[in-house]
């Protein structure tokens, strides 16, 4: 069994409720900091505790605070982000609907070390039922003296207020979801200035990750060192796993950084192993976004290596032969998988999400899902394979947010390690008329159809 | 959904309940930052109008907020939630994106089509239901799945979808987290 930090007492009756929480040891954070602790010393052991972003970016969380403008004497604000909207991830909404005294907990403690006395957690807008469980756990949390004016007599003041969005996969990027709590479209803003400096309302804010937030408590109540002692290398801690695709156990996993894929894969106590135990054919192992990494490179790297759960060992062999970490959205294809379809099926994504601000992506992501539509439905060309791998590296890096990039990392990678499933389409057409060509029978099945036209 | 200004009518009732709830949701903000509050009052408002947004709802939630219509419009039309024209009552979004098709969500949504003899984006006869294809909702691990009000219907199959489709017509099922 790994070491549990945030979802060690998940299993407790009643841990959704003040009362339950308290008991169980909740809110010691917050009387640790405000009493023994100044901000600063609380960002310290942040810093030493190596954790990085848990959202997707993995920058290092005591990093960024450090960042923020205490100078400018300005309103300073956290803002959580829980717009959990890459496919494949599913882990924040576990924690705020199962414990989500811990978030506010978090949210308290990190607050306080960003001297921040207006805080926001910006949730999507589709877990509704989520951010009512939010409001009540905040007045709750303020009834029993956790918020508001001179909390614990240490003079600290913290207002903390729950948004909720309406619908934008972009607004989980920093400066969009700063925009859309402004009362306006998700559109990224031009960085610099970061938040930091400028962000909600022109004031100095930091935006985290629910998980990274929830981090906190643990890491103030016993030192940054003894949660850097946990993970491997750089890649401390544990990390939240959103298991989901064709395998036994989906669900939510907490994992010490460092465990092996192949063990997370198989095991009882993780995923165990493959539904149906048909054959592992792709794993995309941190969202949508990352590359998606065929079966001969997921247990191993390209080295030979075992291939581990940490941001390292994931993008082992940059994007020729690895992947990333990224938000921990783990999801797996079997045999029966059309890598195709879903190449389509996740541009169609970046398509409906793109905010439209920037031509590369707004017209890109448009181009993509056409072209990938019709390959998948027996139209494609020859030439289309080219044109796609041509249209994702004209987005990639030349959009103000990195949903270009987002976008054209999963086509360039179906490419790059399935292209002859793309031949396939294009030559066979009468054979994938059916949109569960692969079920009866699978591309390996009919691959030797591809090499043997293959000059 | 591009749709005609004048199409669609709509009876606006601004209650006190209402209005008591948009100025708890505007006193979240500083006084002069009012407009923050756009997002979250347009879902109340929503709600509490057969969950869609008329230009003159949308123009009465600008007087509210004191800011110019257009501010409201662009928002509107920028979120995938908000709804521009009047819809199902029950509307069955069900996710599309990629983890939900491992778990056969395409079969299901067709499933319910048939039974409920509408295609996409497209209002039942009798004006009680609606099926729609959305992106991931963040239920990967619950797949198939859909959301019908405020709430998620998870692990789908058929078996399950007839038995929603069954609550529904009894008016069985609570659709707003109040």
């Amino acid at each position: 069994m790994g070491k549990k930090i945030l979802l060690d007492k998940i299993n407790i009756p009643g841990i959704k409720t003040y009362e339950v929480y308290r008991q169980n040891g909740g809110y010691a954070s917050v009387e640790k900091a405000l009493k023994q602790m100044t901000p600063d010393e609380v960002t310290e052991e942040v810093k030493t505790s190596g954790i990085r972003g848990r959202g997707g970016a993995g920058f290092p969380v005591g990093m960024k605070w450090s960042f923020i403008d205490k100078k400018s004497g300005n309103p300073r604000h956290l803002v959580c982000n829980a717009d959990e909207s890459e496919p494949g991830t599913f882990k924040d909404r576990y924690l705020m609907e199962y414990i989500p005294h811990l978030l506010i907990e978090g949210m308290i403690t990190s607050s306080y070390a960003l001297g921040a006395n207006l805080s926001y957690i910006y949730i999507r807008g589709e877990y509704m039922w989520v951010y009512k469980i939010l409001e009540r756990a905040i007045a709750e949390a303020k009834a029993a003296g956790w918020l508001g004016k001179n909390i614990l007599g240490s003079g600290y003041d913290l207002d903390l207020y729950v948004h909720v969005g309406a619908g934008a996969y972009i607004c989980g990027e920093e400066t969009a979801l700063i925009e859309s709590l402004e009362g306006k479209r998700g559109n990224p803003r031009i960085k610099p200035p970061f938040p930091a400096v400028k962000g909600l309302w022109q004031n100095p804010t930091v935006v985290n990750n629910v998980e990274s937030i929830a981090a906190v408590p643990w890491i103030v109540l016993n030192t940054g060192e003894e949660y850097a002692k946990i993970g491997i290398g750089r890649s401390t801690g544990t990390k939240l796993i959103s298991a989901s695709g064709h395998i036994k156990n989906p669900g939510v996993y907490e994992i010490e950084l460092g465990l092996s894929v192949e063990e997370f894969m198989n095991s009882d106590e993780y995923l165990g192993g493959m539904m149906n135990d048909r054959p592992l054919k792709a794993l995309v192992p941190g969202g949508s976004s990352v590359p998606i990494l065929p079966a001969h490179l997921i247990y191993k790297t390209a080295a030979g290596e075992d291939r581990l759960m940490s941001y390292e060992s994931l993008s082992d062999g940059g994007f020729a032969t690895g992947s990333m970490l990224g938000s921990g959205g783990f999801i797996v294809y079997n045999d029966t998988s059309c890598i195709v379809r879903n190449t389509w099926n996740f541009s169609r994504f970046y398509h409906h999400e793109s905010c439209g601000q920037c031509t590369p992506c707004r017209e890109g992501t448009g181009w993509l899902e056409q072209i990938l539509h019709r390959i998948e439905n027996g139209h494609g060309r020859e030439e289309d394979i080219e044109l796609l791998w041509s249209i994702q590296s004209k987005i990639e890096g030349n959009t103000i947010c990195p949903l270009g990039d987002a976008a054209s990392w999963p086509v360039a990678a179906a490419i790059r390690h399935f292209r002859e499933e793309f031949e396939y389409h294009v030559r066979f057409p009468e054979k994938i008329k059916n949109r569960e060509h692969f079920v009866n029978e699978p591309f390996e099945k009919v691959r030797h159809l591809v090499a043997k036209q293959t000059v | 959904m591009s749709m005609e200004k004048h199409n669609f009518k709509q009876e606006i009732n601004i209650t006190p309940e209402l209005m008591a709830r948009i100025n708890e949701l505007t006193s979240h903000y500083p006084e002069d930052k009012r407009k923050s509050a756009l997002i979250p009052v347009l879902h109340e408002v929503q709600d509490a109008h057969d969950h869609w947004l008329s230009y003159e709802l949308q123009d009465k939630v600008a007087e509210i907020l004191g800011i110019l219509p257009v501010e409201v419009y662009e928002v509107v039309s920028f979120y995938t939630m908000f709804n521009r024209r009047p819809i199902g009552k029950y509307m069955f979004e069900f996710c599309q994106t990629s983890c939900c098709v491992t778990r056969g969500v395409e079969n299901l949504m067709d499933y319910t089509c048939e039974k409920l003899g509408v295609k996409i984006g497209e209002t039942s006869a009798d004006g009680l239901f609606e099926v729609r294809g959305v992106e991931c909702l963040g239920a990967c691990g619950y797949a198939p799945m859909l959301q019908l009000g405020d709430f998620y219907h998870e692990n789908l199959t058929k078996e399950k979808v007839d038995q929603l489709i069954e609550d529904c017509k009894a008016g069985k099922v609570t659709l707003l987290d109040k």
